[in-house]
């Protein structure tokens, strides 16, 4: 397993090299959807970061945390394009 | 040992299109091309690497029967979720009026 733990911290790496840049165009995006669309492909590759920690650490529990931030994720988008459209979240 | 060849090429491929992007995010010229990567790549990469690690949690029988089944469960949430979102983005921003870009000339 010592091969396959080094590959998966260099796969964890890479995966958190990709956030820092989606995280430079969050922070530089002219517009909105810029923003949100960089907040969504983070929220996607942190879910993954947490799925590669479960088989780093060794602990099953991380898998109910990711389970649930893919939900949130994508609830948390649909709710902020909403608001930005109408106004109101009702 | 084919398995464990197989999760390294899974998982290497998966981090390279993760990797692609971030720097398609990054780089595009405008809105509705950066739509692109963060649809289908990050969708790619994603898939690639619950591959490589579901191979591993069957070959070494880590934690139990149930982490295959949960990884699964996530890998199939991600895969609608994720090109759903930003196809709501992208109709959104096509609703208000957003530009699109063009090479000057």
């Amino acid at each position: 397993m010592t091969v396959i733990d080094g590959i998966l911290w260099v796969t964890a790496g890479l995966v958190l090299t990709g956030i820092v840049l989606v995280l430079i165009r969050a922070v530089l995006g002219p517009t909105v959807y810029d923003r949100i669309l960089a907040v969504n492909a983070i929220g996607t590759k942190t879910v993954i970061l947490v799925v590669l920690l479960t088989f780093i650490k060794r602990r099953a529990e991380f898998l109910d945390i990711a389970l649930l931030y893919t939900l949130i994720n994508f609830v948390a988008t649909v709710a902020i394009l909403k608001f930005k459209e109408l106004g109101r979240l009702g | 040992m084919i398995v464990d060849i197989a999760t390294g090429v899974c998982l290497i491929t998966g981090s390279f299109f993760a990797l692609t992007a971030g720097v398609g995010i990054l780089r595009m010229p405008d809105f509705y091309s950066r739509a692109h990567p963060a649809g289908k790549s990050d969708t790619l990469a994603q898939i690639l690497i619950m591959m490589g690690l579901l191979l591993q949690a069957l070959e070494h029988e880590i934690f139990g029967p149930h982490v295959g089944i949960k990884l699964l469960l996530v890998s199939v949430f991600l895969l609608m979720t994720g090109p759903t979102a930003v196809h709501a983005i992208t109709k959104a921003a096509h609703v208000e009026g957003l530009k699109i870009w063009r090479r000057r000339g």
